[in-house]
């Protein structure tokens, strides 16, 4: 995988004027519709403003130009008027034949649900090889990074925990909902862009033809951390997916066996500092003061130091008309089991109680 | 008690009406339309400072990658405010001051048709004004769900949504009223012998605007209302756990929002117009067809909105409808860009600071035109749809459309308005530093769309930071080039080279028959129009 990414790199350094080199069908006909319509805006400008300029030079008064007094011409004006039309009709020949074949989502290989979040991505393998396995994906660039104390990554903003992987040359198709905002799911590469609205399911699809890592981001304005939710795609041969698979389904077996096992109080605090970090930091901040009012703090809050079932209700459902996401959907009881029992023994709340994932299971059915 | 008006001449005028009152009184009680004209033109001017004031901060966060200066929620606070800052407070009302300055000067008319009307026009919008900057200081601070608003987003915003949506509801109100004020002026208050296809084409195009306002605004209303509603009262308009649907947001806002863009371009259109056959010394080429044009555009523009939806996943036909309709309008659009090219051919051309404004104009707009048809492709727009692609596109046809023709008419007007002739080499400075400085700024946004920059957001890729860094060195130059044009405006009221009744040598019109200044009142008898 170290190959891909080099390549991938090796890519970012020739995209810097143009698209990104393409990947799939699509974004070649997409590449290669825009340099078109290019050369012929250019041809176009040039041939109008060679115009003016010869007038801007040659037909000046202090060149002793005299003006002449037409104002009209039908026949020049028709002939600008329907050749532009002819020009415009050659235009949305190619582009009216794209649009019809990235609509056509028909006969996917594998379907992946790809839901936003603010300000994360969550995926979820529908259908084809590797169904059933979810996870979260967000962006694995540090704070330190950000904030300038430490020299950025290649990948600085455009790298994540978890990434999307998916094989080579099969067709994809990829849902898209949200779970708050309006996000949109964008991987210039692939040529696709879709929007992930809250309450609807949207579609897109894509077959890459060249294994590697390609990157793009949430291109939807969701709020405050808009800039800072990455997608990052591994495309890989059948094998590796097949393995990837594999080792996936492992992984959610050993999380089943998490969820029903009684979990020791320095074990869940341990687990929740990561999962806080993932999930909770970005609007409580790590030191959990928050940015109210819009938001709270954690240390101190009478929710966090409270009824451990109130809390427990509010980090299940979300808090509808703020950005306080519903977690249920997203994380497993394990985790809000830890990410609760962290914010109950962290900071000034030193409540030593714990949260077990048996109470989080017998909360999402109260 | 002694007239107060404008100027010298207009104070010795054989009929002065001298029984207004004086101070700052006069300017709130005023219904002339020069008076109004004058406020909208400093209250626009004072706007286009405070939203260039937002844009250096974003592009200081923006000069290298990191978070340097604002935080991010801050940054789209910025981001949003000065979208609605220049869009509602500069551009919008910048143009109803010409509106109200030239429009009766052109067909020959001694006021607006409703004077007092036209007073209340202009106090809504300090208030409103008010509202939207006012609303940093509030508890969570100002709307940051960008200018679009889009729900759910500006549903989750704090108080300082209520305000920009308050903000928005007065700064509506007003500009329907104007619009109907210039409607009504237009159609009924010609001079005798001024028939609809004789009128300058500044009052065809603002006329075409002005029904486009009145037609349009009421549909922002409605969608912020509902946004209102769906905040504070339990709807649920565009929450789909409730019924609603969030992409109905964006329908019913860009029903609004492209006839807006063209709110903006129209009557730059008309200032352009103006300009370009007084200073080829020759007459309009195609009168007729820039008439058909605009009007073209002008509803055509009612058929397109949902091309700046084409990623929310619409059926493939109405990707297809749309698309086509925006190419289209790149025909009426073209014919303008043709009609003003062959006007300067075989002219007699010289380049005063308007002619220069006016040419620059057209060809930067140009530019924005072109980007505008490759983001009509659909295909292509899905690629380019909020990235710093867009960004360029509509700053080239909103700031080197909209914003270059307001200098132009500018340059064009003062010495009407002041009496003096603005000063040349200012004029000239001021344009050549807003075309370098432009340039720099925005031209590197198109490379930054292309490979992959995303709109609206306080940090980015390290492939970016190049351009970025030379966009934010460019701003910098564009926003102090902007004091140039302050310093030529201070220095034409306080003095300089008298203006003759017609300033510019191949000026013709009403406006240009009337003294330099323009005395208070003007047209008071309507004069007769041999065009």
């Amino acid at each position: 995988m170290l190959g891909c990414a080099t390549g991938a790199f090796a890519q970012d350094a020739v995209s810097r004027y143009n698209l990104q080199q393409p990947v799939t069908r699509i974004a070649s006909e997409i590449y290669s519709m825009h340099t078109l319509m290019l050369i012929i805006c250019v041809v176009i400008f040039i041939a109008v403003f060679g115009v003016m300029f010869w007038s801007v030079f040659h037909h000046r008064k202090s060149r002793g130009a005299v003006a002449a007094n037409f104002h009209e011409n039908t026949a020049v004006e028709i002939a600008w008027t329907v050749i532009p039309v002819l020009i415009l009709l050659g235009m949305a020949w190619p582009a009216t034949k794209t649009v019809i074949a990235m609509k056509d989502t028909t006969n996917p290989d594998i379907t992946i649900k790809a839901t936003g979040y603010q300000w994360k991505w969550g995926y979820d393998y529908l259908q084809g090889e590797g169904e059933g396995i979810r996870f979260l994906s967000n962006s694995s660039t540090p704070r330190d990074q950000i904030e300038g104390a430490a020299v950025k990554g290649d990948t600085y903003l455009l790298e994540v925990d978890n990434p999307l992987v998916v094989p080579v040359g099969k067709k994809v198709r990829v849902l898209t909902t949200a779970a708050d905002v309006i996000h949109s799911w964008w991987v210039p590469a692939f040529g696709v862009k879709q929007d992930a609205i809250p309450g609807f399911i949207r579609d897109t699809w894509f077959r890459a033809d060249k294994e590697g890592i390609y990157r793009g981001n949430c291109a939807e304005l969701c709020g405050k951390d808009h800039g800072f939710m990455p997608i990052e795609v591994h495309v890989v041969s059948a094998e590796k997916y097949t393995e990837w698979v594999a080792a996936q389904q492992q992984l959610t077996a050993a999380a089943a066996v998490d969820d029903v096992r009684e979990w020791a109080l320095a074990e869940l605090v341990e687990r929740g500092q990561k999962v806080y970090a993932a999930n909770c930091a970005a609007c409580h901040q790590a030191d959990g003061k928050g940015l109210p009012p819009a938001f709270p703090a954690l240390d101190g809050s009478p929710v966090v130091t409270g009824d451990p079932a109130a809390q427990l209700a509010l980090v299940l459902n979300g808090k509808p008309g703020t950005a306080m996401a519903a977690f249920g959907a997203q994380l497993s009881d394990t985790d809000l089991a830890a990410v609760i029992t962290y914010t109950r023994n962290s900071w000034s709340n030193q409540s030593g109680k714990v949260v077990q994932p048996a109470d989080v299971a017998a909360g999402r059915k109260g | 008690m002694t007239t107060l008006t404008h100027d010298p001449i207009g104070a010795h005028a054989p009929h002065g009406h001298g029984h207004g009152p004086t101070g700052l009184m006069r300017w709130v009680t005023t219904t002339n339309h020069k008076d109004i004209g004058t406020m909208y033109l400093i209250f626009s001017f004072i706007m286009f400072l405070s939203g260039g004031v937002m844009a250096l901060t974003i592009r200081t966060e923006l000069f290298q990658p990191g978070l340097q200066v604002v935080e991010p929620e801050f940054f789209n606070q910025l981001t949003t405010m000065h979208g609605l800052v220049m869009v509602f407070g500069a551009i919008m009302p910048a143009f109803v001051g010409f509106a109200n300055w030239m429009i009766p000067l052109m067909i020959g008319a001694s006021d607006m048709a409703f004077a007092r009307m036209n007073n209340w026009s202009f106090w809504l919008l300090p208030p409103a004004a008010i509202l939207l900057l006012g609303s940093f200081f509030v508890p969570g601070g100002a709307t940051a769900a960008g200018w679009t608003l889009y729900a759910p987003l500006s549903v989750q915003m704090g108080m300082g949504m209520d305000l920009a949506i308050f903000a928005i509801h007065i700064m509506g109100i007003s500009s329907i009223m104007g619009a109907i004020n210039i409607v009504v002026t237009v159609l009924n208050m010609r001079a005798p012998g001024m028939t609809m296809m004789k009128m300058p084409l500044f009052c065809w195009t603002w006329l075409i605007t002005a029904y486009l306002l009145i037609a349009v605004m009421p549909v922002l209303a409605g969608a912020v209302t509902m946004i209102l509603t769906d905040r504070h009262f339990g709807t649920s308009f565009f929450n789909a756990a409730g019924g609603g649907d969030p992409v109905m947001f964006q329908h019913i806002f860009w029903f609004f929002g492209h006839p807006e863009v063209y709110i903006m371009i129209l009557p730059a259109f008309g200032i352009v117009s103006q300009i370009i056959p007084t200073f080829s010394r020759k007459p309009l080429f195609g009168y007729a067809s820039m008439v058909y044009a605009t009007s073209s555009i002008a509803i055509l523009s009612f058929t397109v909105w949902a091309h700046h939806m084409f990623t929310t996943g619409m059926p493939a036909v109405a990707q297809l409808f749309f698309m086509y309709a925006t190419m289209l309008i790149a025909v009426p659009t073209g014919v303008k860009v043709f009609n003003w090219v062959a006007t300067m051919w075989r002219g007699s051309l010289s380049f005063e600071s308007p002619m220069l404004w006016a040419t620059g104009f057209i060809f930067v707009f140009t530019m924005g035109g072109f980007t505008g048809l490759i983001c009509a492709i659909a295909p292509i727009d899905i690629q380019l749809q909020d990235t710093y692609y867009v960004v360029a596109h509509f700053h080239y046809v909103l700031v080197a459309g909209s914003l270059f023709a307001l200098f132009a008419g500018a340059y064009y007007w003062l010495p009407k308005w002041t009496g003096h002739m603005p000063s040349e080499f200012l004029g000239k400075l001021h344009f050549w530093c807003s075309m370098v400085f432009f340039n720099i700024t925005f031209f590197p946004m198109h490379f930054l769309g292309l490979a992959g920059m995303p709109r609206r957001i306080p940090d980015y890729a390290l492939q970016f930071a190049d351009f970025n860094a030379l966009a934010t060195i460019g701003a910098f130059g564009f926003g102090l080039s902007q004091l140039i044009f302050l310093v030529v405006v201070v220095k034409c009221v306080r003095g300089g080279e008298k203006a003759a009744a017609q300033s510019w040598e191949g000026a013709e019109g009403l406006e240009w028959t009337v003294p330099s200044p323009a005395p208070h009142h003007t047209f008071e008898e309507a004069p007769v129009f041999k065009g």
